[in-house]
């Protein structure tokens, strides 16, 4: 190959050596071909990634206390965390606080205060209502006097860390963690641990509704792939139907079907199997139900297309030799069928974890997921930093998921989609 | 189907089979039928039995300004959303299938990325970051977002139909004199274009029944269809609701049609062609 573009290159008679102008040529291509996906790549950067980043950012951002009391951080740099600062932290103190007097920038210290150690608000409040001091005043023992806690190691060094531009506090109570006075990790007590609970809750709720697709999505699709193609087409749109509906239309759905004068009652009240109303709805069960209808397409539609591609004859032959019908299909077309069972269930369960009207329009306060969490703490308890946190968690979870499925279980979605 | 040597015990299992199928099935597509003649009651519960016929919640659901206004806004947030993602998606497509170059994989995933982050993270995301930008409650950003979400389907969804594109096509019309815009015109898409529609029926499908970035982004005067049926379902449920559901029902099924009409038509010009 060398030697013959060589003999071309000597070859050549417009003075630019061939192979020269073809890597041009090549180079020129794929600069127009990367144009083509430019004004996309721009577009989901902006619009996508880089929220998607700042808002992790959040989880670690420390702004509040670092930002409105920039002198007072930075003598505390100095301080060994033994004993009183001195009297230079006192003094910066004093007039941070009373320039932000009155702003809501007093609010956000003493609220951000507050979460690292409860009762904080009113030594803030306290001492900023005794602001400013008197001209050439002792900030030392003014402040003291103001509130005794700013007598304390433990007040000054409460500040000094929720002063540090970073924070692990958010992550860290994202797992219900928090650090104690010397800085350690350490579990929060139980009557204010719930995330790991919320988080056990997504991954049970989310392993329940993935099996039960499971459970309904394989004799489903195994039928479908068994059927002529034209037969499978007609279920396939039976099963796509729901998957095209809107969820809210689902949603409604169930509501009709499953509410103490529904459907559903009045079957179990007329089979007899009940006498009054059951609750069905505003509890797990209803969840449940909707979850399992709204996701098993996603389960049925990677297991079909892995049952379309095991050849019959497979079977046949194991029975042929005689190996019996349901034994042969344990042995044989069962673990076949291992690909798709994975695909499905984790595009099933990466899905499920992310869910958030189901629950919120179906559910009871006790089944909500840890996207609820997410989304209260950014419109209701206005915490940003909490949300990003649980935003830091959920994200990592799926992606973890994600990056198992694509690489063992066929590529990117786009197969499964359709 | 069943050969006719088949056991006892295989054609119990068989016969079991066919039943359980039906019940899934049945678990499936119920659910959707149950909700249509409701929209037709005449008294206003959302329950069986119906105490008559009536269309006086079609009227509702038109004659009402917060569902005109949620019916507009659908129209134009999703349309809108649909033509951005078709347009920059399929350029991207086309770019990535032919281009070769390092981090293509990487770049590939950060354009697929809008489909598995969940989407209460892109919600919140997109609403810190839109929030100092004046883009919250405002069209433009209810679009960008939307369109964002729709991207992936259209990538994806054109790249798998520009494999079995045959790209001597192009040098052909370029060794005739056609101009790149020529080319793409004439030749590319129309080679490519059920696949575009395909995509686009994805991002349509995904803007028009999005709720929950249109929760946190969305201001009332932008609430769309299923931001309203969200409060609707929340707040009163009525067979208003049951109206908007039916019509949206028929909607699917026309989308869920026409996917189905192309990929035949996929499938026969396939068939046709040698391998």
């Amino acid at each position: 190959m060398t030697t013959a573009l060589d003999s071309l290159d000597a070859a050549a008679l417009s003075g630019t050596p061939l192979r020269r102008q073809l890597r041009r040529a090549e180079r020129r291509r794929t600069l127009w071909l990367l144009a083509l996906i430019a004004p996309l790549a721009l577009f989901v950067l902006a619009s996508f990634i880089v929220p998607i980043a700042s808002l992790l950012g959040r989880a670690v951002d420390n702004p509040e206390i670092h930002h409105t009391l920039p002198d007072t951080v930075a003598t505390l740099g100095d301080w060994s965390g033994e004993g009183l600062p001195d009297a230079v932290a006192f003094a910066a103190l004093a007039r941070e606080l009373a320039q932000v007097k009155g702003t809501p920038a007093i609010a956000e210290i003493s609220k951000r205060l507050n979460r690292e150690r409860p009762g904080s608000r009113s030594v803030v409040m306290r001492t900023a209502r005794g602001l400013p001091l008197a001209e050439g005043a002792d900030a030392r023992a003014a402040l003291i006097a103001l509130d005794p806690a700013w007598g304390e190691a433990e007040t000054w060094r409460v500040l000094e860390r929720a002063g540090r531009p970073y924070t692990a506090f958010y992550l860290l109570a994202a797992l219900d963690r928090s650090t104690d006075a010397e800085g350690r990790v350490v579990a929060l007590p139980p009557e204010e641990a719930i995330y790991l609970d919320v988080l056990g809750r997504t991954f049970t709720m989310s392993l329940v509704v993935t099996l039960v697709c499971l459970v309904l999505g394989f004799p489903l699709a195994y039928r479908m792939a068994t059927l002529p193609v034209r037969h499978a087409n007609t279920l396939m749109i039976l099963v796509l139907l729901p998957f095209w509906t809107s969820v809210l239309v689902r949603v409604a759905a169930w509501i009709v079907i499953l509410q103490n004068e529904g459907l559903a009652n009045q079957f179990l009240m007329w089979t007899g199997l009940t006498d009054t109303p059951q609750r069905l709805l505003f509890n797990r069960f209803g969840v449940y139900v909707a979850m399992v209808h709204i996701l098993l397409p996603f389960m049925v539609l990677p297991l079909y297309s892995v049952m379309k591609g095991i050849p019959p004859v497979y079977l046949r032959a194991a029975v042929s030799l005689g190996c019996p019908p349901f034994r042969s299909f344990w042995k044989i077309y069962f673990p076949l069928t291992l690909p798709g069972i994975g695909a499905g269930c984790l595009l099933v369960f990466i899905v499920c974890m992310g869910y958030y009207i189901t629950p919120a329009l179906l559910g009871g306060p006790g089944d909500q997921m840890i996207s609820y969490f997410i989304a209260f703490y950014t419109n209701q308890a206005v915490n940003w930093g909490m949300a990003a946190a649980l935003s830091a968690v959920l994200l990592t979870a799926t992606l973890v998921l994600y990056a198992i499925y694509s690489r063992y279980l066929g590529g990117n979605a786009a197969g499964q989609v359709r | 189907m069943l050969p006719p040597y088949a056991s006892l015990p295989e054609r119990l299992w068989h016969h079991a089979l066919h039943g359980l199928t039906g019940l899934i099935l049945l678990f499936l597509v119920l659910p959707i039928l149950v909700i249509i003649p409701l929209s037709f009651n005449a008294d206003s519960f959302l329950m069986y039995p119906m105490s008559g016929w009536s269309l006086r919640w079609y009227e509702e659901v038109v004659a009402s300004p917060a569902w005109r206004r949620a019916i507009a806004n659908s129209l134009i947030v999703s349309p809108a959303a649909t033509l951005i993602a078709m347009a920059l998606g399929t350029l991207a497509a086309i770019g990535l299938v032919r281009a070769n170059f390092r981090g293509k994989a990487l770049l590939t995933a950060i354009l697929i990325s809008p489909m598995v982050v969940p989407v209460v993270i892109v919600a919140v995301a997109l609403y810190i970051a839109f929030a100092p930008l004046g883009l919250t409650g405002s069209y433009l950003g209810l679009i960008l977002a939307h369109a964002v979400l729709g991207v992936p389907f259209v990538v994806t969804t054109v790249s798998a139909t520009l494999q079995g594109f045959d790209f001597n096509l192009v040098r052909a019309a370029a060794s005739l004199g056609a101009g790149p815009l020529t080319t793409f015109f004439r030749v590319t898409l129309p080679q490519v274009a059920p696949g575009v529609i395909a995509g686009g029926l994805f991002a349509f499908a995904t803007s028009f029944d999005e709720v929950v970035v249109t929760l946190f982004l969305a201001s009332p005067e932008q609430a769309t269809l299923p931001r309203q049926m969200f409060s609707g379902i929340r707040e009163n449920i009525s067979p208003a609701i049951a109206a908007v559901a039916t019509i949206l029902i028929i909607l699917s099924t026309l989308m869920l049609l026409t996917l189905e009409g192309l990929r035949r038509r996929n499938e026969r010009l396939r068939g046709v062609r040698p391998v």
